[in-house]
């Protein structure tokens, strides 16, 4: 009997697919999302909208918020961690927590380093904008990739500016001979052996998610038109004005996205979206997804 | 002959792959017009609450039931199992009780007690499984034939023309549970 292997890891990634995993801040909230259908929360002391809006070092949530989460719900429980920061990872691993997500949405510890997920038992999941980051993140040892978007501003652009990137990427990958793989790894950043592997597949080797400015049952759909397997959603659901309705219509979206008619219908009547931020108007230090 | 396979959510993809490389026609079931000639359903591995949701809010359950009645064959891994099953000693809901055996859900423990092992699996022999936040069978039925156990307990077994399996053959290469599937659809 094996714990731990990386088919464990990425098999539980596939069980994801087709769904929507969400942020929530309370028990509440995660009941919420279960009886919306979600196959997973992300278990956060603030959503990310929250975070940008606030400032300051974000850091992982208190073990008892989490603790409370997984107590109140049967689907799995996910928690963040700073990027780099091994010691959060192993308190998230000893609680039990289903996934780490290492996140740049909180403020990165490691101005150098990534973790080395193979030395954990729990799978993680890493964000990425392009295939170098993805590569990378998959050779430390990341179970699940999600393209990054940008955190907190119900804005899409970002997250489809990733999905984009990383699709036409993999498609110039397809039709390299070996030397020109070798050299793109040079440019990419990204280690040969993983490049071969997603040159083989056509695809990566792991579930990727679509994440960062989610905010409405389209959005995901897009996110799903552009190959995403599934979506997280943050801040878009429980800082709306109807997080029930929009939660259950974004997890129909999400499975049914290329339905029009069954996506017109759960657009209907959802009440106000999360406020949007337009991306010129943030700083660019304050911009996560450089991290 | 042609398979449905439940695609609402879950591990899906490897669901079809695994039945195409049995020479299989494997559709992908979103709604009811997707049954439409199945000679056999399969449920996916994935989150048995997110997957009964849909079903119900994709109009599902109904043509669902109804092919059973009709006598299709069912085959459900991991959340398909916990969805087939007549009671879940763990949780309020009860889904389509197909199978007269009562589940725990995530039996097995969190994620870090996920594992995969061997399991000796009645008229196949020695198969690889993963098991994920498995569930496991804490009561069997008169009708119901138990085909493999881990630790005592039952993991996989059978009843009438329904089969479940706590683990996920479709993360593996070793294609012989689905040809036991296959064989109750010829």
């Amino acid at each position: 009997m094996r714990k731990g292997t990386y088919r464990v890891k990425t098999g539980f990634a596939e069980m994801f697919k087709g769904g929507v995993i969400m942020d929530v801040t309370t028990p509440e909230q995660a009941r919420i999302a279960e009886e919306a259908g979600a196959v997973a929360v992300m278990a956060l002391e603030r959503v990310p909208a929250d975070i940008r809006k606030q400032g300051g070092v974000a850091r992982m949530a208190d073990p008892k918020r989490i603790k409370e989460i997984m107590k109140a719900v049967s689907i799995p429980v996910m928690a963040k961690c700073r990027i780099g920061h091994i010691a959060e990872a192993r308190i998230l691993e000893a609680l039990g927590v289903d996934f780490i997500d290492e996140s740049e949405v909180l403020t990165p510890a490691d101005p150098f380093n990534h973790i080395d997920k193979w030395q954990f038992k729990v799978p993680f999941v890493c964000g990425c904008r392009d295939l170098g980051e993805a590569a990378r993140r998959i050779a430390e040892g990341a179970a699940m990739i999600r393209t990054k978007g940008e955190a907190g501003t119900g804005n899409v652009v970002e997250a489809v500016r990733h999905m984009r990137i990383l699709n036409d990427q993999i498609r110039r990958l397809r039709d390299m001979s070996r030397a020109e793989l070798v050299s793109y790894a040079k440019e990419l950043g990204a280690p040969v052996e993983v490049l071969e592997m997603i040159q083989e597949l056509g695809r990566l080797p792991v579930v990727n998610f679509a994440a960062g400015g989610i905010a409405t049952p389209a959005d995901a759909a897009l996110m799903r038109m552009l190959g995403a397997d599934g979506v997280f959603v943050g801040s878009g659901i429980f800082k709306s004005e109807d997080p029930e309705k929009r939660a259950r219509a974004i997890v129909l979206a999400t499975a049914h996205y290329d339905d029009p008619e069954l996506l017109a219908e759960v657009s209907e009547d959802l009440g106000e979206p999360m406020p949007g931020i337009a991306i010129e108007e943030i700083p660019q230090e304050q911009l996560m997804q450089y991290r | 002959m042609r398979i449905g396979v439940v695609a609402v959510q879950g591990d899906v993809r490897e669901h079809l792959r695994a039945l195409g490389r049995l020479g299989i026609e494997a559709v992908p079931v979103l709604k009811p017009v997707h049954l439409e000639g199945v000679k056999g359903l399969v449920f996916p591995g994935g989150e048995s609450t997110a997957i009964w949701r849909l079903l119900k809010w994709s109009g599902l359950v109904e043509p669902i039931e109804e092919l059973h009645r009709e006598g299709i064959p069912i085959f459900g891994t991991c959340a398909g199992m916990v969805l087939l099953a007549k009671e879940i000693v763990n949780w309020p809901e009860r889904f389509f009780g197909f199978i007269d055996i009562a589940v725990e859900r995530n039996a097995s423990g969190r994620q870090v007690d996920s594992f995969e092992t061997e399991l000796e699996v009645k008229a196949i022999g020695r198969v690889p499984a993963v098991f994920i936040r498995a569930p496991y069978i804490r009561r069997v039925g008169p009708g119901v034939e138990i085909l493999a156990e881990h630790e005592g307990a039952p993991v996989m077994a059978r009843e009438g023309r329904v089969l479940v399996a706590s683990f996920h053959p479709e993360l593996t290469d070793d294609l012989r549970v689905y040809e036991l599937f296959l064989k109750m659809c010829a």
